[in-house]
């Protein structure tokens, strides 16, 4: 039995199903990830060898339709999944959500037949990896001002730019790649063997070590026809892919705080200065409550949410405030976890410093927290605060 | 062929266990039940005979309706079908052996797999039992297993070291950690779990021959004792150790 808040007693609402995927998942982080992750962290490699293990699980692409490999299973089930991956590591729910929210769906919402029975089993089997490449150098929450062009040619096109931060990049068989076609934005689909195609690997970073982060880089690379997602059209496309995996996030950053909360509570239980635990202190009582409490508002939110997109009648404005909701109370009580743990909390024999580290990554990626802030404020207001 | 596995819903071993008011049973409230690990062992060797030789695996659990629970994980890992022997009384070993060797025999089944104990009561025995009773083969505490034909070869964990045992079909096996890696029930396997059917049969009546008078828990460790945090302590240390404690 592995320790897991449910202060309000949430697990009610959730349907049998629901709460056997999410304890199913669990486990398996508990066994396969948990031990592992540290030293993949520490040594800044993406566990590799897991990949077909979630896939066998079935995490890729969990609410796709059955006859393309996947689960067709709820919202509430890839939300719960989400956060039990990120309880292990916020690199590891990264993979999945690029994999599921960020290839997979836009191949299904925007791809042709043919496209979605070429790669969707493969994605979902793990057999192919894929990434998404939106966010260029000088572009990142301004994504409308990309440089990376297609152009027309017989049988195909030739695109030319350069995306950077893209998670899975070096490691992907398969790019979705947004780039303007006579100024509009289209989505086509890089693979990894193209000529003038490369996926360095970023490196340096002091956040989500056990993720790969890459540059993708475009020189003349043709692109044949039958690779454009023949349904996407312009912005708003890429900004659907991004709701999916901003929804992912929401839902992830509660399962990195819960392990950290229970990391503290556990800690301070056991640490004992001057005559006393220091759970007996008031300063660590009111921490301890504090952080029961946020986690009690986001699994709300979230089931809530769940709810919400599955009845189809979710805003993304709904979705950006829980993104920016959660991964704020996630990374603030990250911190204060780390606090309780005093100079334990920055050792790796907790995982309470990479989380807080990682959610410093989940906070600005997917849309920044001033993003998420403006996009409700627009939606509050009437009037955008950005172009 | 048809293979039978029998899954036992036990508390979690992290659970706290509280003894009821009786004092012979434990109180159930806030309690976790689980599957019982080692039966987590013999639901995956079922699914491999299964997938390599075909067929099919039943699933058997005896007890009150929240055992379902536990067959259903069976199910979501792979099994076929599950039938729920609904008993709500306390029965010891032999009458658990009696109602499942006649649902067995029922079923016609060629293999059967148990966990080698249950972690609730640990008597360890119900798999053997119900092999004599149905007139099987047997082998325990079984941690590799093979089936050629009808020729089993199991490795069993002794005293210091491992046996190897041959044997045919019809055969009982409990299992023991480390004859596999228990397969996670996926997401797919839990949707089809939930088109699969648990039958309820009323467990064939058996009397005890067992009674529990009383449950009690271990007594409260008693305090430690501090002598010193210094080499000054060791030779009251050892005096201590030689004349109280008597381990020296």
């Amino acid at each position: 039995m592995i320790n897991s808040i449910d202060y309000f007693n949430i697990d009610r609402l959730y349907e049998k199903e629901e709460i056997f995927v999410r304890d199913s998942v669990r486990e398996f982080v508990q066994d396969k990830i948990k031990p592992i992750i540290e030293k993949h962290y520490q040594e800044g490699t993406f566990p590799l060898d897991l990949v077909p293990q979630l896939a066998e699980l079935g995490v890729f692409g969990i609410t796709l339709p059955q006859k393309y490999g996947c689960a067709e299973m709820n919202n509430i089930v890839y939300g719960l999944v989400m956060q039990e991956l990120e309880r292990g590591d916020s690199g590891i729910r990264s993979f999945a959500s690029v994999q599921s929210g960020l290839v997979m769906y836009p191949i299904y919402e925007f791809g042709s037949e043919e496209q979605r029975q070429k790669w969707l089993p493969l994605l979902a089997k793990g057999e192919k990896i894929g990434c998404f490449g939106l966010t260029e150098p000088d572009y990142g929450s301004n994504p409308g001002g990309m440089i990376t062009r297609a152009e027309k040619v017989e049988g195909g096109y030739v695109l030319n730019g350069a995306k950077m931060w893209i998670t899975n990049g070096t490691i992907a068989d398969v790019a979705v790649v947004w780039a303007k076609l006579d100024g509009k934005i289209n989505g086509f689909l890089v693979e990894k063997d193209f000529k003038g195609f490369s996926a360095p690997e970023m490196k340096g970073k002091h956040s989500l070590r056990a993720s790969i982060t890459s540059e993708l880089i475009f020189q003349d690379v043709f692109v044949p026809d039958d690779n454009l997602l023949p349904n996407s059209n312009g912005l708003k496309s890429p900004l659907k892919c991004l709701n999916q995996a901003r929804y992912g996030i929401a839902w992830g950053v509660v399962g990195a705080l819960i392990d950290c909360f229970h990391t503290a509570l556990d800690y301070s239980k056991l640490r004992i200065q001057f005559s006393k635990p220091i759970a007996a202190y008031q300063i660590t009582q009111s921490k301890l409550a504090q952080l029961a409490t946020e986690i009690t508002k986001a699994q709300l939110m979230n089931y809530h949410l769940a709810r919400l997109k599955d009845e189809g009648i979710v805003k993304h404005t709904q979705i950006s405030m829980a993104k920016r909701n959660n991964c704020e109370v996630a990374l603030d009580g990250a911190r204060i976890c780390r606090e309780i743990l005093g100079a334990n909390g920055i050792l790796n024999e907790y995982p309470v410093m990479r989380h807080a580290a990682n959610l410093e990554s989940v906070k600005t990626y997917e849309g920044t927290h001033e993003m998420h802030t403006l996009i409700i404020g627009e939606d509050l207001t009437g009037i955008s605060a950005f172009d | 062929m048809k293979i039978v596995v029998c899954v036992s819903h036990v508390p979690d071993t992290a659970t706290k266990v509280k003894i009821g008011d009786n004092g012979k049973t434990i109180d159930p409230k806030d309690v976790t039940y689980v599957v019982n690990p080692y039966d987590e062992f013999a639901i995956e060797e079922a699914l491999k005979t299964r997938d390599a030789v075909g067929g099919e695996v039943v699933v058997i659990s005896l007890g009150t309706d929240a055992n379902k629970e536990s067959i259903r994980k069976a199910l979501a890992m792979g099994a076929d079908s599950g039938i729920l022997l609904k008993s709500d009384s306390y029965r010891d070993s032999l009458s658990v052996a009696k109602a499942l060797a006649a649902e067995i025999k029922n079923q016609e089944a060629q293999l059967v797999f148990f966990g080698k104990q249950s972690v609730d009561y640990d008597a360890g025995i119900v798999g053997q039992l119900t092999a004599e009773l149905l007139g099987f083969n047997s082998v325990s505490v079984v941690v590799d297993f093979k089936l050629e034909g009808e020729k089993i070869t199991a490795e069993r964990e002794i005293e210091g070291g491992r046996e190897v045992i041959e044997t045919s079909i019809p055969c009982v096996i409990t299992a023991q950690k480390g004859l596999n890696e228990p397969r996670y029930a996926s997401l797919k396997g839990i949707m089809a779990a939930k088109k699969k059917t648990i039958e309820d049969k009323e467990a064939a009546a058996a009397e005890n021959y067992t009674e529990i008078l009383t449950m009690s828990k271990p007594p409260a460790k008693s305090p430690g004792k501090i002598l010193g945090e210094d080499a000054s302590a060791v030779p009251e240390l050892v005096k201590l150790l030689r004349e109280e404690a008597k381990v020296i």
